[in-house]
């Protein structure tokens, strides 16, 4: 029986079951105990599990996420919280220098084994400083392995195998999405790979490349174009390094034009590094220019009309597709 | 610049396929050299050019159907300098205006630029613009957008991916449209031969001359008002002046009857020059030059009529030797443009095929046909006595819009007279 859940309560019964399992892995951060989380994913597993098991830390990213990486040295496999991405900019030294780069520092003697769960993205009206998204920043870093789930299922899932991965992957969660619900299939234990893209909708006039909060927003666009005869596909990448290219240029081949969709700013963006890639492989097989729906490049904006007027929607994705189709808009 | 056009090769040719450049861009050319070869559905013709200059791009491919007045290429008359754009390369290109692409760039708006990212980028995108235009650079027209794709496609499938309309993003011709223009040209071809069978190239020519012979003669029936005269002429001295002049040469410089009635014809044209032309929009244009057009039967059956130019000013060994080289060339399919496009009569031999005379039918837009029988020995009274004498029967068809009987008359009696003084053909 496949069970309705919500994305916040799949990731909690992700760590729930971790915590359960293997006794190296204990999860740390800012206000994941007494708090709960911050968006309430943690809440209720510091009475399950104890302190020593849900630790709360001082407000000192630097520190904390440094402690993580000399505990999985250590031989544990620590969950680290970074409350939001842009926090995490304090802690792109232990990220970059020492988590990604110590198994190859140490000629392969160390592995990192470390999962650091981020929130990213905008859309909550909480101004520029706790707005951006830079998941593709990380996706920058050899030597990480970087998450993007979308769906109930890979927020269920991927937490059991980013644990199993000897190296450290960072997990980033939408803000957006912790409130959206959806459907668990049967075998929701079942590990899930975190190496590959998946087709979320199937069509074949027009690729939509996204992931994350992003992923909505495609495949609403998708279902308006369908009303309008065009099929796009909806690819949700799930997986930002390594890029899973073979499913990507599968369905780039399929329907000859491609548009991504992501909420970074363009410029040296994930997007732009999936249309050089689409370019480099699949350049024969476009019937269109590649195109991008991002986010405008301004700090994203508090008020709520001007928040929404920089970020990927709904009707922007849909223009682009029509422009590509060369559909009067 | 001047513009070289697929001349009209006869008034049956409405469109041709070039099968062959012999020059390139940045060859210099000189009037009456042969610069093309054309297919009309009656021959190859090699296609001379009417200007000196040097070529400046080649328009049409090798390969290409065009209709009659499309530009072949551009020329740059001499001491003209290249207009824009880059030297004439030796590459063939694939079509007008292609260039390299760094001209069009800085035209292209960035679509979907956030305005508010604009003012950052004036300073980055600023030395491009200054230094980006090229006086000229603007008359450059852009490569017509074709997705890759569709140019993959369209080379599978033969297609000119130029010549699509295209409907994609930016006016671009896309795989669609491709295979749109597939789809109904193959469906037009379809229903243009219902009979699958697999027809020889050879018979195709065939039927396409066919089909030529048949526009052209019905429009002269159907628009030409002819009028037919005969006239039998006396060719004893004729044939004994041939004859003696033929004596103890090599069989190459013999001359032939065919010859020697060209040039009578021409002569005995003087006269009448209302035989000599063309009858166009609706008035009659003589021509000053006499360049009869000789009907040359085709071994795989078919006809052309050539012209053998100013026949009247030529001396007869040299006519032979050019009318030689006519038969020859015609059968072999290697005519020239001009000589297509040039004859101001026709004239018809059917004396081979010992038929007695012949009434033709006018190739339009000229305004005569001469007919010649066979030359068989007849009962003849002369000086009021009955003698054997070798007779040619010789017919004259013309178009009553441009002479009369009379003058139709007036010229065959000058061609009979012409014949009996066979030295003055000399």
């Amino acid at each position: 029986m496949s069970r309705h859940i919500s994305y916040r309560e799949a990731l909690r019964e992700a760590l729930r079951e971790s915590l359960q399992t293997d006794p190296r892995v204990f999860l740390m951060g800012e206000d994941v105990g007494c708090y709960g989380g911050t968006y309430a994913v943690s809440k209720g597993l510091l009475e399950e599990f104890g302190p020593e098991r849900v630790r709360d830390t001082p407000l000192s990213e630097l520190g904390f996420v440094g402690a993580g990486i000399g505990a999985a040295l250590g031989g544990m496999r620590p969950i680290v919280e970074v409350m939001t991405v842009n926090f995490s900019l304090l802690a792109l030294d232990p990220i970059v220098n020492s988590a990604a780069m110590l198994h190859h520092m140490s000629g392969g003697q160390f592995s990192v084994p470390l999962v650091i769960r981020m929130a990213t993205g905008a859309g909550r009206q909480v101004a520029a400083q706790h707005s951006n998204s830079f998941e593709g920043w990380y996706a920058h870093v050899p030597g990480l392995r970087v998450l993007s789930p979308a769906t109930v299922e890979d927020a269920r899932g991927m937490l059991r195998a980013a644990l199993a991965d000897p190296d450290p992957v960072l997990i980033f969660e939408h803000a957006q999405l912790y409130n959206s619900e959806g459907e668990l299939p049967d075998d929701e234990t079942a590990a899930l790979d975190i190496a590959s893209a998946r087709v979320r909708r199937s069509g074949s006039d027009v690729s939509l490349i996204t992931h994350g909060g992003s992923l909505p927003k495609a495949l609403q666009a998708a279902e308006q174009l369908a009303t309008q005869g065009i099929a796009a596909e909806v690819i949700d990448l799930r997986v930002l390094r390594p890029l899973d290219d073979a499913t990507v240029m599968a369905s780039v081949r399929k329907c000859r034009r491609a548009v991504l969709v992501d909420e970074a700013w363009r410029s040296g963006s994930l997007a732009a590094e999936l249309m050089a890639r689409i370019a480099e492989q699949a350049f024969f097989d476009l019937d269109a220019p590649l195109a991008r729906v991002c986010s405008e490049e301004v700090p994203i904006p508090y008020p709520r009309h001007l928040e929404e007027a920089a970020l990927p929607q709904v009707d922007k994705i849909v223009a682009a597709v029509q422009a590509l189709m060369g559909v009067g808009a | 610049m001047i513009e070289f056009k697929l001349p009209s090769l006869g008034a049956d040719m409405d469109e041709g396929t070039l099968l062959a450049w012999h020059v390139k861009p940045g060859d210099t050319v000189k009037r009456g050299q042969v610069v093309a070869v054309v297919d009309t559905s009656k021959a190859a013709v090699d296609v001379e050019i009417w200007h000196d200059g040097v070529v400046h791009e080649l328009l049409v491919k090798v390969g290409e159907k065009v209709p009659v007045a499309t530009v072949l290429a551009t020329l740059l008359a001499p001491g003209e300098v290249a207009p824009t754009g880059p030297a004439p390369s030796s590459a063939l290109p694939e079509k007008p205006g292609h260039r390299e692409p760094g001209a069009a760039i800085h035209d292209a708006p960035l679509s979907g630029q956030p305005r508010s990212a604009r003012s950052d980028e004036v300073s980055v995108q600023g030395p491009r613009a200054i230094s980006a235009p090229v006086p000229g650079v603007r008359d450059v027209p852009s490569r017509r957008p074709v997705s890759p794709s569709a140019r993959r496609r369209a080379r599978e499938l033969g297609i000119d991916p130029e010549t699509v309309v295209g409907s994609g993003a930016q006016g671009s011709v896309t795989l669609a449209d491709i295979e749109a223009v597939h789809a109904a040209t193959a469906q037009s071809r379809a229903e243009q031969a219902p009979t699958p069978a697999e027809p020889a190239a050879a018979s195709d020519r065939q039927q396409d001359m066919r089909k030529a012979i048949a526009a052209a003669m019905s429009r002269s029936k159907s628009e030409i008002p002819h009028y037919y005269l005969a006239e039998t002429i006396p060719m004893q001295r004729a044939l004994d002046w041939l004859q003696q002049r033929n004596e103890g040469l090599p069989i190459t410089e013999r001359i032939l009857t065919a010859a020697l009635l060209l040039k009578a014809v021409a002569l005995a044209l003087q006269r009448t020059p209302e035989l000599n032309g063309f009858y166009r929009d609706g008035r009659f244009e003589p021509s000053a030059a006499v360049h009869p057009g000789v009907a040359i039967s085709l071994r795989g059956g078919g006809l052309l009529a050539p012209a053998l130019h100013d026949v009247g000013d030529k001396p007869l060994a040299q006519l032979m030797r050019e009318l030689a080289d006519l038969v020859k060339r015609a059968r072999a399919g290697s005519l020239r443009s001009s000589e297509m496009a040039d004859p101001t009569l026709t004239i018809t031999n059917l004396g081979e095929q010992s038929v007695q005379s012949v009434f033709g039918v006018i190739y339009p837009p000229q305004v005569a046909l001469v007919g010649f029988g066979s030359i068989e020995v007849r009962p003849w009274v002369e000086d009021g006595k009955l003698v054997a004498q070798p007779l040619l029967c010789a017919t004259l068809a013309a178009d009553h819009r441009a002479s009369d009987g009379h003058r139709g008359a007036l010229f065959l009696a000058a061609l009979r007279e012409r014949l009996q003084q066979p030295q003055t053909l000399a």
